[in-house]
């Protein structure tokens, strides 16, 4: 019965604004545009956030990331003639780490080594990454051709490599490169596999990938290649022994990704007499991200919170010139014994109907934006369910706050005056 | 004895006792009603007559419960109404009384029928059974045709006949009229006048207002006011 009379109430308000169309439409303009804005800022956002965040989680959020690097110390001391800098994590490290730990489901050991690379008439430098088969469970990267590496090339120390789609671009390898031989410095290698390429780096997602990368088993690396490698830069010859680049370690769960790489961090300060590794977390990028995006919510939001505001002024502007102008009709409703609150809720009606409309039509307008930013501009744009409920409340929120004032001026009307009224 | 004297209140619908309306005029007080004692009985047809500033207008208010008492009692249908709140007077309004205007006091953007149902739709009727009601309103001040215009179409004589209609919506015990003709040519006000007395005769208790004295003719009774008081009363058996 009530939820009948509240839906007749709210019918007689829209006749009421049907009546005068142009002043009702352009009282909304205000709600339009801001919330209007509302939407297409949140989803211009929520796009950019998104695009972020998946690259963040392709790193995978259970992961850990240990890498080396060249400890201050070392470099300061490495531009010295015929020095040779050892650094970094060692095999015994991985075996440490995994053992250690009764969090850590599986650990992929990397190991870089930059070679030469030949593929029939074409030759590239190459970055060889040695590692097990288990990185490709890791880090994702889907099968294009072909397989990955697999337990018995490491165990059998088979001369087996998998280039990635890029690579094999690169290298101009056809359809038929799968079986043919790739020769890495005078060593010869079968191409057993090409995968996906990763656009980024790990922990590095602004950079794309314009490494030729070739993945080896690592114990054929470290038997071929060994530890040490030496380059050549500005006449003096440097020299380098690192045995692992990098470590990739997956925990069981995500609640155990802080409290493990917090653990390898304590584990490897005491067997590291220098600061040569980094422990990342992609998860915790993935809270600086999200951070990241509650700030641009926060600077978005009020933004359109002003605009908001503006639209709300806007509309208690016309509805305190509407009271003014129906006072006599007021006065005749008060003198037939319309109570104040009925008064009250006949204005506050009208108010909240005309924002809700302006919503809606904002939200019309919020969703239109972002696909012509998208379309024109490329960038990735995200409606979410959140981003049209939001705005929606508010302007009921705001119909209901800026309708009050003038609802109640009205109510205040005494019908002896406003029958008077002219 | 008993039975009498409850019969006596019970004609008397309207019974005002040492009525008193203070206004405060800057540092002066004004009395629009200076003490007035007077009862209106069930059924009567009064005409409230006086020069401007007499204090007409402010009796039509209070006794319409527009407006309270600054002092004195005003008993309503054997109830005292003297000082009831604005909620509990706009309920007596609605259920109670009919109101008819000077100037019609039709809401314009809302049609004849809507206009008419306007009492009902603050009673809570069904939009049915009030458009029914209102139809049937129409009809009897002769506007069945006019339903769906809207009160700028209409003449004079025709708003107020619609103006009639919701004021009869809620099927009232009284009527206050407040110069029903003053807008009308004197044809058209002889129409509306004899609508009331047609009304009265079917047993409203009709209070108009007005100084017109052949208007006031058409009432059986006349209370000339002066200076906020009772000057003098003419007809009925008083």
């Amino acid at each position: 019965m009530r939820q009948i009379k509240l839906a007749r109430n709210i019918l007689l308000g829209i006749e009421d604004l049907l009546l005068h169309k142009l002043r009702s439409f352009l009282t909304t303009l205000g709600i339009v545009f801001g919330v209007g804005s509302v939407v297409a800022m949140l989803s211009v956002g929520e796009g950019a956030s998104k695009e972020a965040m998946d690259q963040i989680r392709k790193l995978g959020s259970n992961n850990i990331i240990i890498s080396s690097i060249k400890s201050i110390e070392e470099e300061s001391t490495s531009t010295t003639h015929s020095h040779m800098g050892i650094y970094g994590l060692t095999y015994e490290d991985g075996v440490r780490v995994a053992d250690t730990f009764k969090t850590i489901r599986q650990v992929a050991p990397v190991k870089l080594i930059r070679k030469e690379g030949r593929l029939g008439e074409r030759a590239l430098e190459l970055r060889i990454v040695g590692t097990t088969p288990v990185w490709f469970e890791l880090v994702q990267r889907p099968v294009v051709a072909g397989r990955v590496l697999i337990a018995s090339d490491d165990d059998e120390r088979a001369p087996a490599a998998v280039l990635t789609e890029f690579g094999a671009r690169k290298l101009l390898a056809a359809e038929n490169t799968i079986g043919q031989s790739l020769k890495i410095g005078s060593d010869r290698f079968e191409i057993v596999g090409i995968v996906k390429s990763e656009s980024g780096q790990a922990g590095n997602i602004q950079i794309p990938d314009q490494e030729v990368d070739v993945y080896i088993p690592i114990n054929v690396a470290r038997t071929y290649f060994g530890d040490i490698t030496a380059r050549m830069t500005s006449g003096t010859f440097e020299r380098e022994m690192v045995e692992l680049h990098q470590m990739i370690v997956q925990v069981n769960s995500i609640e155990d990704v802080e409290p493990t790489s917090k653990g390898i961090e304590d584990m490897l300060k005491r067997f590291h007499k220098k600061k040569d590794y980094l422990v990342s977390v992609p998860l915790a990028l993935l809270r600086q991200a999200e951070a990241t995006k509650r700030t641009f919510n926060v600077v978005l939001g009020s933004i359109a919170g002003i605009s908001l505001l503006v639209g709300g002024i806007g509309i208690m502007n016309i509805m305190l010139a509407s009271v003014t102008e129906r006072t006599r009709e007021i006065g005749i409703r008060r003198a037939i014994g319309a109570k104040r609150r009925q008064i009250i809720s006949q204005f506050l009606i009208e108010t909240v109907v005309l924002s809700i409309i302006g919503g809606l039509i904002g939200i019309g307008l919020g969703v239109l934006v972002p696909s012509l930013i998208t379309y024109f501009a490329g960038m990735p744009t995200v409606i979410t369910v959140a981003s049209i409920v939001l705005p929606l409340v508010i302007s009921f929120g705001v119909g209901i706050i800026f309708g009050l004032y003038p609802a109640v001026r009205a109510a205040k009307v005494d019908p002896i005056v406003a029958l008077r009224h002219e | 004895m008993i039975r009498e004297a409850e019969s006596n209140s019970n004609a008397k619908i309207i019974h005002l006792e040492n009525a008193q309306k203070i206004y405060q005029m800057g540092s002066s007080e004004v009395k629009a009603l200076a003490g007035v004692t007077i009862s209106f009985e069930r059924g009567s047809f009064w005409a409230i007559m006086g020069p401007s500033g007499s204090g007409k207008s402010t009796m039509m208010n209070i006794l319409g419960c527009l407006d309270r008492l600054s002092s004195g009692r005003y008993i309503l249908e054997g109830r005292d109404v003297s000082t009831l709140d604005d909620d509990s007077l706009s309920e007596l309004r609605l259920r109670h009384l009919g109101f008819v205007f000077q100037s019609f006091n039709l809401i314009p953007q809302l049609t004849v029928q809507r206009n008419i149902e306007l009492p009902l739709y603050y009673l809570g009727w069904e939009a049915s059974s009030s458009a029914e009601r209102a139809r049937e309103l129409a009809e009897k001040v002769g506007l069945m045709e006019r339903l769906h215009h809207r009160p700028a179409e209409l003449s004079g004589g025709q708003m107020q006949r619609v103006a009639i209609a919701r004021a009869l919506a809620n099927d009232p015990q009284i009527i206050f009229a407040d110069e029903p003709t003053g807008n009308l040519d004197t044809v058209t006000g002889k129409e509306i006048l004899g609508l009331l007395a047609e009304l009265n005769k079917q047993g409203k208790t009709i209070i108009m207002v007005t100084h017109e004295m052949d208007v006031a003719a058409y009432a059986r009774q006349r209370l000339h006011m002066l200076d906020g008081l009772v000057e003098r009363i003419e007809g009925g058996d008083q």
